[in-house]
């Protein structure tokens, strides 16, 4: 061994520990960095995640705009329907952080992290905006190719601000969501089932490809406390200025995002075990 | 300064009584260890004799149900997080992130344990020159071998310049070179720093070497304890630490008992990761 430390031991002893909530912005800014570096290092997952959205904008979007089958209001269909797959987008990233989280616990990286001195809580939350920077990049990429389509977006920087929070926030309650059940099943092939069983049915009962107003009463009823389409409504009204309570789709999205913070953090210890 | 424990008073490990059931099994029975500071202390044992659970317990993994467990003078039921700012923790499987650098996975455990900012760089490029991977600390961590990632794994474990380092089977599926290369730099932590090391191993003859101490598990509880050379004159003139293993085991072999294929899948998942 060619290099010896200068403090060999306990360098703990020679500061006091943050404070929770600076701890707390540490470990999202920590876990939003790693992701980041993640991304940097291999750029292929943003592009190949990009297939089934641009397919969506270009296929299923131009169709219906020429159709003129759906309701829009006074967007066209391809704009109304480019926020909601910005939605379905950070919610298909999203929702399959269980299984990377069991696949950590069965790597040994969660047992390791979990000796940190790190709340499980903190965790969490570090997880849920690492996810949601991983759909923030999914959504940038999104955005340019709607963009080159021809949707005409804000260019407000206070409301493409509002956009970016919109989009962790979905994420982050998508992802805890993934987790709590990785918690309950613990199994990947478990989660991965479950998984595919949520998703669509979440997406078809939001507002992300068609207004609520066109629902049967039964999927309205579903639509109104699915997150999901508060994601949509708060992301058209901020790129398109439709109609939306923005207060009421901020206060839904972080209070879900919370919830669902709180029950992933509850369910981590049974991970690891 | 901080008020903590003097690690020069108080044991680095002190349990009491301890007893874990899962259900009906009893996975660890009544065990009392002592690890003086400084000390390198081997937990042996046949799989399924308790001793990665007593080690989960140790280090705040798993709540503990009874008794009572003691780092350096704290209650790890009531001072979890600081007793986690003592540690440094290496578990069985190999478990760096790939996807990221050497140098990023060893920051990313300097971030975790707070190590301040403006000494960061140097305290990661420290431990990775201590562990030498310096020339491969911007290689992506899935193109190391399995002796450099668990080179990599001792660094994120030091680099909070740990009081107690926890190695959990550290040489499993690693070939002589590679255990070799561990060991080494095992031994040379806690002889010119004096960490307090306390591992597992089922390499007997590697035990014989490194601990000062071991204690030999089966069926949950501590059925020997003491030095190496002690337990084997209590056996005979030519005994050595594998011959005082399968004294206390019967004999048995590992793994046809309790956690036998939860072993055998840890095993045959670290060596896949190695390729």
């Amino acid at each position: 061994m060619s290099v010896r430390l200068d403090a060999p031991r306990a360098a703990w002893a020679d500061r006091r520990p943050p404070a929770a909530a600076r701890r707390l912005v540490s470990r999202v800014g920590t876990f939003c960095l790693v992701e980041l570096q993640k991304l940097r290092h291999d750029r292929s997952e943003v592009v190949t995640r990009l297939i089934q959205p641009i397919l969506w904008l270009v296929v299923f979007g131009q169709t219906f705009t020429r159709l003129r089958a759906i309701p829009s209001g006074n967007v066209p269909y391809l704009d109304y329907l480019s926020a909601g797959i910005i939605a379905q987008s950070a919610l298909f990233v999203s929702i399959f952080y269980g299984i990377q989280i069991i696949w950590e616990r069965d790597a040994g990286v969660l047992t390791k992290l979990l000796v940190t001195p790190t709340p499980r809580a903190a965790l969490v939350t570090g997880k849920a905006f690492a996810a949601g920077i991983r759909s923030l990049a999914q959504a940038v990429a999104i955005l340019v190719v709607a963009l080159l389509l021809g949707v005409r977006y804000t260019a407000n920087p206070l409301k493409l601000l509002g956009v970016l929070v919109v989009v962790l926030l979905g994420a982050a309650f998508f992802c805890c969501l993934s987790v709590t059940i990785a918690g309950l099943v613990l199994k990947r092939d478990r989660l991965m089932g479950i998984g595919q069983a949520i998703m669509m049915p979440l997406f078809f009962a939001s507002n992300a490809l068609y207004p609520v107003s066109v629902m049967p009463g039964w999927l309205q009823a579903i639509s109104a406390v699915n997150p999901l389409s508060y994601e949509v409504s708060a992301l058209r009204g901020l790129l398109l200025g439709t109609p939306t309570t923005l207060w009421l789709d901020f206060a839904v999205l972080s209070l879900t995002a919370l919830a669902a913070i709180g029950a992933a953090s509850a369910l981590l210890g049974r991970l690891a075990r | 300064m901080a008020a903590g424990p003097d690690l020069g008073t108080v044991p680095a490990i002190d349990v009491h009584g301890l007893t874990q059931r899962f259900g009906e099994h009893v996975a660890v029975d009544d065990v009392d260890l002592t690890v003086a500071a400084g000390e390198c202390f081997g937990l042996l044992g046949p799989n399924g004799a308790g001793k990665t659970t007593t080690i989960r317990l140790l280090v705040t993994l798993l709540p503990v149900q009874t008794g009572q467990v003691r780092i350096f003078g704290l209650d790890v039921r009531r001072k979890a997080m600081a007793v986690r700012r003592l540690m440094g923790y290496v578990p069985q499987q190999l478990s760096v992130e790939g996807a990221l650098t050497g140098r990023e996975n060893v920051t990313w455990f300097a971030r975790l344990f707070d190590v301040p900012r403006r000494e960061r760089t140097a305290r990661v490029d420290e431990v990775l020159a201590m562990m030498d991977l310096t020339d491969a600390a911007d290689r992506l961590a899935a193109t190391y071998s399995g002796g450099m990632v668990r080179r990599l794994e001792l660094a994120q474990a030091l680099v909070n310049r740990p009081a107690l380092l926890v190695l959990d089977e550290p040489t499993v599926g690693l070939d002589p070179v590679a255990r070799d290369s561990v060991w080494t730099r095992v031994g040379e932590l806690q002889s010119q720093y004096g960490t307090t090391v306390l591992l597992t191993t089922h390499y007997m003859e590697e035990a014989d070497a490194l601990c000062d101490r071991v204690a030999l598990m089966h069926h949950g509880s501590v059925r020997a304890l003491g030095a190496p050379d002690e337990l084997k004159a209590a056996l005979g003139p030519q005994a050595s630490l594998e011959d005082v293993f399968r004294h206390w085991t019967g004999d048995q072999l590992a793994g046809e008992e309790k956690g036998g294929l939860r072993s055998v899948r840890t095993t045959r998942r670290t060596a896949g990761r190695m390729g």
